[in-house]
């Protein structure tokens, strides 16, 4: 998938701040031509501000960008001709229907006529919006208008791709809608930047991903690196009473217990050989478990753990945040 | 293709989407027609009698409407210029500009797309409200190269007004900010020469009236329209249209280019 290693994105020290609040502090990024890159943090992390500031949207206050080696503030707009942006807040005219404003868009990419038509129709087809296409876009479900501002994005043929939290909100079988068709998109080439509060949306889709918390990034690499900078997974077996976490204790002298609930953490890498012979010395010393649970380590783990905290902002959706203007 | 021709394409390209916006809901469209054809009915009907008896030993009720028509037609584009303090006010609300922001385009099109947009719908407006004029007892004198220096003095201060609504609705934070902001401009016509003459007002009310720039655009109007004198108020219309329209125009820029993410 990854045909090449020709920098889309580099990235050195942005910096923003709003009066006091510094909601950047110094981002470096570099991101690789026909990769997914996600950006995973908490609300408020700057997730947005980084990508308004990559998108031409804002100036940062410090630091300096490039998409395919344009510098940001001295061509802006040859960084825009490469460049689409789906906001986290649907960026479609309510007003128009969406074959409307899929022509507008056309129309602003300077496509001629001809070339917009077909541009347009490959693309509701695409998307599953041709039946929906002469419709008022105020009429169309959460699911249809993501959809559909994707593909005004996409009208221009864009290099690189800013998602910005591209599923919040939607509903599953949207969310797997989505997923699908940004694999395709990256499978031909195109350079994705997504942000994401979702683990799991990150861990499913990026080459790459970024944990942004406070502005600054506090870990980078492939998913199963960052894994890897954990500690392993392990197995949590609950007892029905003391005695029986008292003698399993005796027996896994590595275990961690918890007098309270009742339950022993004993490392593990989860593989189902590890499984059997745990189970194995269970039976030979005839403990009687009440449940057993396995845990490998996730992303959600090399959060909490970088963070030292556990973080009960992330996977909260945010509906009360107010659209950027 | 040359700057010049991306700011007419695009500019074009805006224009059509907020003819279509019009299109779409003509309700607003007749709401801003509807506020000057009831000042008109008002003050012809109700108040014109006694009003048209100010005017001269001769005067009457058909003299009246008369004198308050070029006054009518500026509550038009006052009227209409509200109405593009809110659409601006409501479009920047929607993340669609955020899309514009960051596409290779001429910037300031969708501003242009909004004035040109809202000169065509303003100038439909004073068409219909003039038909109701007529209606009710309009006589004008113009021939047919004054009926087009009218409607020339009604685009020009059309566009100016367009440019401060653009820039009001910009600046408001909220479109209840923006339907308010402009209403004060409904009040010019009326402290200046627009529904009674200048000089039967007290003296610092008369002043004010003089030297406010609606007083030379009506006077202008009345001249062409009803052959009364026009004297130096052409130029001084022209100036002050010149004049607001550049001021509002940078002043619309630099507000729409700031950075507004937080």
């Amino acid at each position: 998938m990854i045909s090449s290693t020709n920098p889309a994105i580099v990235a050195t020290g942005l910096r923003k701040s709003y009066g006091d609040k510094v909601v950047l502090d110094g981002i470096d990024l570099m991101i690789t031509e026909g990769t997914i890159f996600a950006l995973l943090g908490p609300n408020g992390a700057g997730k947005t501000t980084t990508v308004q500031i990559l998108s031409t949207l804002i100036n940062a206050d410090g630091g300096s960008a490039r998409v395919f080696g344009n510098d940001l503030t001295r061509a802006p707009d040859a960084v825009r001709r490469l460049i689409g942006v789906t906001g986290q807040f649907s960026a479609v005219d309510n007003l128009l229907t969406g074959r409307e404003n899929l022509n507008l868009m056309a129309d602003l990419c300077h496509l001629d006529r001809a070339a917009g038509r077909r541009r347009i129709a490959e693309l509701l087809d695409q998307f599953d919006l041709t039946e929906a296409a002469g419709k008022p876009v105020s009429t169309y479900s959460g699911g249809m208008r993501r959809r559909l501002d994707l593909a005004m994005t996409l009208v221009g043929e864009p290099r690189v791709i800013f998602l910005d939290e591209p599923t919040t909100g939607l509903d599953p079988r949207s969310r797997r809608a989505m997923w699908h068709i940004i694999r395709a998109l990256a499978a031909e080439g195109v350079t994705i930047l997504l942000t994401t509060q979702y683990l799991e949306e990150a861990d499913q889709l990026a080459d790459r991903i970024a944990f942004l918390d406070h502005g600054r990034l506090i870990a980078e690499g492939t998913p199963r690196e960052l894994k890897r900078l954990i500690p392993g997974g392990h197995v949590v077996l609950q007892f029905a009473d003391q005695e029986g976490l008292d003698l399993a204790a005796g027996t896994f002298e590595a275990a961690t217990r918890d007098d309270a609930a009742l339950t022993l953490q004993v490392p593990s890498d989860g593989g189902v050989g590890s499984l059997r012979s745990l189970l194995d010395q269970l039976e030979r010393a005839s403990i009687s478990v009440a449940g057993l649970s396995v845990h490998t380590p996730d992303l959600d783990d090399v959060f909490l753990t970088l963070t030292g905290q556990p973080d009960t902002r992330a996977g909260r959706p945010d509906h009360e945040r107010a659209p950027a203007r | 293709m040359s700057t010049l021709s991306f700011a007419v394409r695009d500019s074009s390209t805006m224009l059509r989407r907020n003819l279509l916006h019009m299109r779409r809901y003509p309700s607003m469209t007749l709401l801003l027609i509807g506020v000057p054809v009831i000042v008109l009915l008002l003050f012809v009907y109700v108040f014109g009698g006694t009003l048209g008896a100010g005017l001269g030993p001769t005067g009457d009720r058909a003299d009246y409407a008369n004198y308050v028509t070029p006054g009518i037609l500026l509550i038009t584009v006052v009227s209409a210029a509200q109405g593009t303090a809110i659409s601006v006010a409501m479009d920047m609300t929607e993340g669609i500009i955020a899309r514009f922001r960051t596409m290779a385009i001429f910037r300031p099109s969708v501003l242009t797309g909004h004035v040109l947009g809202s000169l065509i719908q303003t100038m439909l407006s004073l068409a219909a409200v003039t038909a109701v004029a007529l209606l009710v007892g309009f006589r004008p004198t113009a021939n047919l190269v004054e009926w087009l220096a009218a409607g020339g003095v009604l685009a020009m201060i059309t566009f100016a007004l367009t440019w401060l609504s653009v820039a009001l609705g910009l600046v408001s934070d909220s479109v209840e900010t923006a339907s308010n902001l402009p209403m004060p401009l409904i009040l010019l016509p009326f402290l200046g020469s627009g529904f009674v003459p200048t000089d039967s007002m007290p003296t610092p009310v008369r002043l004010f009236a003089d030297y406010q720039p609606f007083t030379p655009v009506m006077e202008t109007l009345r001249g062409l329209l009803l052959g009364t004198g026009i004297g130096a108020n052409g130029i001084i219309a022209v100036a002050w249209c010149a004049v607001i329209s550049v001021a509002c125009f940078l002043w619309a820029k630099a507000l729409y280019n700031r950075n507004r993410a937080a």
